[in-house]
């Protein structure tokens, strides 16, 4: 199976969940199951051919300029933890059936947890560190669903987004880090990337890419100080927390200190760092969990204690190092997964996780002390069973380590931190399933049925088979050792053995469990001890460092942001014209090059109309209606201008948008007060004053810098007029480059003219359906009303003329091509003949005759020019590609089709349903408002025979 | 005419500012289509200006205007009125709901008694 497959199935599968459980719980699993298997089946193709030695790729180019691609490998550790992700994901699944009680939303939890195993499998399957963080952060976002899953739990909420905010935070400091080593090797790819060991550590980016690296690590692996989130995600439904925060998401961290470890561990820096942060979880994790009277906050910090051995193993940078961290990842996860589930069944069936509430369980739940046990007792690391192996290597390798320049340092944390491991494994046997049956429990304790007790069940086979026979599993964790260690380092000899004779380890090993009953014999004063002790408490300051953000932020954005809109207009000025002044004055400012074209009379003329309708514009603002006329006479000298300086086609534009606007403009201010009070101070006008000629100078000057000097570059406009009618087959380059340079653009920006006519009309229904609706109707209408709002010579008029603009229409939109005009001025032209007949004929008159849907209009010009561009791969050219040829049908001149204009044919419906959709929408208004709500184009009509009203229809 | 053209630039860019910081909706969206204008002029004068050569071909013409800014302006024509559009219509409603057409809302009183009490817990941390 494809690689893209296997991590495209959880996720494509996590939209099934949700739809199963319409079809029942069981269904609901079995998909969910069915899906994860299919992965897992899929990983297993592999396996042999990984295990031989091979890697399997899959590569898909994505963003090769960015150097983002899809390119996934599979190499023995990466086969390992997907392994143990969908492996793991298996049983998980079956065990979450039984666990969610029938108030939980068992749809939604398997399709979060599809979408977090999709999102794990990425991360250890990816060859692109680019990738690898799109995932990454993938994994904290469902992890975060995940944990607050709960959501009436306030615990939940919080955990939720403590864990959110420490590994997306880490998650950040990583894409910092991974980047400077992308920018050291010059490729994302990890394959390159693990290939340049010597490169990366001899750069000066090499500790800035490891710090930022292994802040990502340690903040997702729960690693000192960032271990406190993973208690308090605690609170996540017992599967979460038996998958998330024992087998995968924490895991996650070490993988990638052990993908990476080839080309960044070795160095000081390294070691001190990893195998010190590593050795202070170890301990601080173990000592706190002793002392933890909740089951699963107990197995939280033996998990973040857990984590940090493995982190350790893997700071020491020996071969031998990495070997027992890869062999401890899958024992711990066998182990501890088994825990968390135990853990919950007996949650399940006393309805208490208190340790101090149980006691005395073993003959009451005798399958779930059995497996509790072994799990329990290998985490302890007791003899013939797999923790025991592992820590063991621990062991050994920590008396080999020296830091800080002490060679028993190391040899003595490390024993202690197996010691108060073992104290935690005992306490958790002893205080749960041994002592006196008690008569007080909450519920009354029974073994579960087997669906909650056959995953760790099937969890418990390999802690016993790999403790008792090792030598079953050496050549697989030799083989992902050699994987993560490449050709940094030897393949260490030793094998993995359950007796090495009397070596200093094994006393180690007997210290520790020996002192660990101590540690539980003692436990009573001990406790008392601890709990007299004072701690940090790392939630309370989480939670105040968050708090004083929160409140840095709100000030901040409350001192800006305080719902004046002129203020943050203003700001904005300020600034433009501020940065602009700085480089004016700071720059060279560039010698006028061209000369100035001669002024004539008509461009004095129009200039002064220009200026002059501005100035009486702001001078009379406060008449509304003044200000539309002045504003009409402005549109007319712009779309003049554009005419007289050589662009036919943006004159069309202007002068039909303008029409258009203007009586958008009008139809509002039916609605608004037509006039605008005065209001702001004298000083207010002042600044507003010195500002407004601030920004005009500005941009007068420096328009007029550039329109004197010469293009600093190369124009890219002598291509387009070279290949217009080469490329393109029109005449017309401002045409041919809307619908087939610049295709795309103009697609972009039909459907942006749509989606703006819908969001008109969503408001209008909006405010239809809402309490505006009534205090429209109630509104009635204060200005005096002509008696003959549509008068019979402008009835008659407009009828007559609806054919002839309608000609107007296509001549313009059929020449586009070749001449001034297209499916843009086509469009509003042809909205402009639709929109007489609504001003002249009233609006139910003209709607009656108008048989099609203006969204209908929209879509249909949008899905016109998005298949003309789809056109294009039929016939094995990109989107938007163009053909065209030239014909004749007698008795016609010669004339071109292009399919461009099946292009501007989609430009000209959307243009029309888009301006014809914003209008009606006020006018639909007006007729709420009662404005006007006449079936009868006239008000006066000759012929209508006025008695006959009512009988007419 | 460059000179001619960068004053209206100016004028309407100066009106433009000058509504945009009123107090009322609609001056407010008069201002933003008076600067729509003095902005697309801008652009297509960007590509300097020429008498007398639109970029239609024809036979034995060798000078033409650059096109390439008219074909940008000419889409941003058409979406300013889109803007605009939408524009109208919230301020309409905004209008017709609210039954002022300011601009500037009053400060939401929640919100200051939410800010103060952050306020407060920030000095007892």
């Amino acid at each position: 199976m494809s690689l893209f497959l296997i991590i495209a199935l959880p996720f494509l599968g996590a939209l099934l969940p949700g739809l199963m459980i319409q079809a029942g719980r069981q269904s609901c699993f079995i998909v969910t199951f069915l899906v994860t298997a299919s992965a897992a089946i899929g990983l297993a193709t592999h396996a042999p051919s990984v295990l031989a030695g091979n890697v399997v790729t899959a590569r898909l180019d994505w963003l090769p300029q960015l150097g983002l691609n899809v390119n996934l490998f599979l190499d023995p550790l990466g086969l390992m933890f997907a392994g143990l992700i969908l492996g793991i994901g298996l049983l998980i699944i079956i065990y979450a059936r039984f666990y969610l009680s029938r108030d939980d939303d068992m749809g939604e939890f398997y399709s979060y947890l599809l979408l977090f195993q999709g999102a794990m499998v990425g991360i250890v399957l990816s060859d692109n560190v680019l990738m690898l963080l799109v995932f990454w952060e993938l994994t904290s976002l469902s992890s975060f669903l995940l944990i607050g899953y709960w959501k009436h739990l306030p615990e939940g909420r919080q955990g939720a987004r403590m864990a959110l905010t420490v590994t997306g935070l880490g998650g950040l400091a990583m894409i910092g880090g991974m980047l400077l080593l992308g920018q050291i090797v010059g490729s994302y790819d990890l394959t390159v990337i693990l290939e340049n060991r010597d490169l990366i550590q001899a750069s000066p980016l090499y500790v800035p890419a490891l710090i930022l690296i292994l802040l990502g690590c340690f903040t997702k692996s729960a690693q000192f100080p960032f271990h406190f989130w993973l208690p308090h995600a605690m609170a996540a439904p017992t599967p979460v927390s038996a998958y998330l925060h024992s087998a995968t998401m924490v895991k996650a961290g070490l993988f990638l200190m052990a993908r990476m470890w080839p080309v960044l561990s070795g160095t000081d820096l390294w070691v001190i760092t990893v195998s010190s942060v590593g050795l202070i979880t170890m301990v601080l994790g173990a000592l706190i969990a002793i002392f933890k009277d909740d089951l699963k906050a107990l197995l939280a910090f033996s998990t973040v204690s857990h984590l940090g051995l493995i982190t350790f193993l893997l700071g020491t940078g020996t071969a031998f190092g990495a070997m027992a961290a890869v062999f401890h990842i899958v024992n711990h996860a066998t182990f501890k997964a088994a825990l968390f589930m135990t853990a919950g069944i007996v949650d399940h069936a006393v309805h208490t996780r208190d340790i101090k509430r149980l006691g005395g369980l073993r003959r009451l739940m005798p399958i779930s002390f059995a497996i509790a046990t072994i799990a329990a007792l290998s985490m302890a690391g007791i003899p013939l069973l797999n923790g025991f192996l592992s820590k063991e290597m621990m062991l050994d390798l920590a008396l080999d380590t020296s830091l800080f320049g002490s060679p028993y340092l190391v040899a003595v944390v490390a024993t202690l931190g197996a010691l108060l491991s073992a104290a935690y494994s005992f306490r958790f046997i002893a205080h749960t399933f041994l002592g006196k049956e008690r008569s007080d429990y909450p519920a009354e304790p029974h073994d579960p049925g087997v669906g909650l007790w056959i995953a760790p069940a099937l969890l418990i086979i390999p802690v016993v088979v790999i403790g008792v026979a090792p030598f079953l599993v050496e050549p697989f964790i030799k083989t992902v050792t050699q994987a993560v260690i490449g050709t940094a380092a030897e393949l260490p000899e030793e094998h993995i053995k359950v007796w090495h004779g009397w070596v200093p380890a094994f006393g180690m090993s007997m210290i520790a469990v020996f002192g660990g009953l101590l540690v539980l014999a003692l436990f009573g004063p001990l406790a008392r001890l601890w709990n007299a002790t004072p701690r940090p408490e790392a939630k309370t300051m989480f939670d105040s460092l968050i708090r004083g953000s929160v409140s840095a932020s709100r000030r901040l954005a409350e001192g800006l942001h305080n719902n004046s809109f002129s203020r943050y207009a203003a700001f904005f000025v300020v600034t433009v014209v501020a940065i602009g002044a700085h480089a004016w004055f700071t720059g060279a400012n560039a010698a006028a090059t061209r000369q100035m074209l001669p002024i004539t009379p008509v461009g004095f003329a129009g200039w002064l109309l220009t200026i002059l309708a501005t100035a009486f514009l702001v001078a009379l603002h406060r008449n509304r209606l003044a200000v539309l006329i002045l504003m009409g006479i402005i549109g007319v000298m712009v779309s003049v201008g554009f005419n007289y300086f050589s662009a036919p086609d943006l004159a069309l534009t202007q002068i039909s948008v303008e029409v258009v606007t203007i009586v958008l403009l009008l139809l509002a201010l039916n609605f608004m007060p037509n006039s605008t009070p005065k209001e702001s101070s004298v000083l207010r006008r002042a600044r507003d004053i010195v500002l407004s000629v601030a920004g005009g100078v500005a941009a007068a000057g420096l328009i007029y810098s550039v329109m004197m000097s010469d293009f600093p570059l190369q124009s890219i406009a002598e291509y387009h007029l070279a290949n217009s009618y080469k490329g393109g087959g029109g005449t017309n380059v401002v045409n041919v480059i809307l619908v087939d340079f610049r295709g795309f653009d103009t697609f972009g920006e039909i459907i942006v003219l749509g989606i703006a006519a819908l969001v008109i009309y969503a408001l209008t229904e909006a405010l239809l359906s809402g309490p505006v609706r009534a205090r429209l109707l109630n509104r009635g209408y204060e200005e005096a009303r002509a008696g003959d709002a549509h008068p019979l010579m402008m009835v008659v008029l407009t009828r007559v003329l609806m054919p002839v603009v309608l000609m107007v229409g296509v001549y313009i939109f059929l020449r586009g091509h070749n001449e001034p005009g297209g499916g843009f001025i086509a469009g509003l032209i042809v909205a402009i003949a639709v929109v007489m007949q609504y001003m002249a004929s009233g609006f139910t008159w003209a709607d009656n005759r108008q048989r099609y849907p203006y969204h209908g209009i929209i879509g249909a010009g949008v899905l016109c020019a998005g298949l003309t561009g789809i056109g294009a791969w039929f016939a094995g050219v990109p989107f938007l590609t163009s053909a065209f040829g030239y014909f004749r049908i007698p008795p016609m001149e010669e004339f071109e089709l292009a399919t461009a204009m099946g292009f501007d044919l989609g430009v000209f419906l959307a243009v029309v349903g888009a301006v014809m959709l914003s209008l009606e929408s006020f006018s639909r208004l007006g007729r709420r408002a009662g404005i006007e709500d006449s079936d009868y184009a006239m008000d006066i009509d000759p012929s209508r025979d006025e008695t006959a009203i009512g009988t007419e229809n | 005419m460059e000179l001619l053209v960068a004053t209206a630039v100016g004028a309407l860019t100066a009106a433009g500012i000058y509504m945009i910081l009123r107090l009322r909706t609609f001056p407010v969206i008069i201002g933003t289509s008076l600067i729509s204008y003095a902005v697309n002029i801008f652009l297509f004068a960007s590509g300097r200006l020429m008498l007398d050569a639109p970029p239609i071909l024809r036979e034995g013409v060798d000078v033409y205007t650059d096109p390439l800014p008219q074909a940008l302006v000419l889409t941003a024509i058409v979406i300013s009125f889109g803007m605009t559009a939408v524009v109208v219509m919230m301020a309409v409603g905004s209008y017709l709901s609210a039954g002022d057409d300011m601009v500037n809302e009053p400060v939401d009183p929640a919100a200051v008694q939410h800010a103060a009490s952050a306020k407060r817990g920030g000095g007892q941390a």
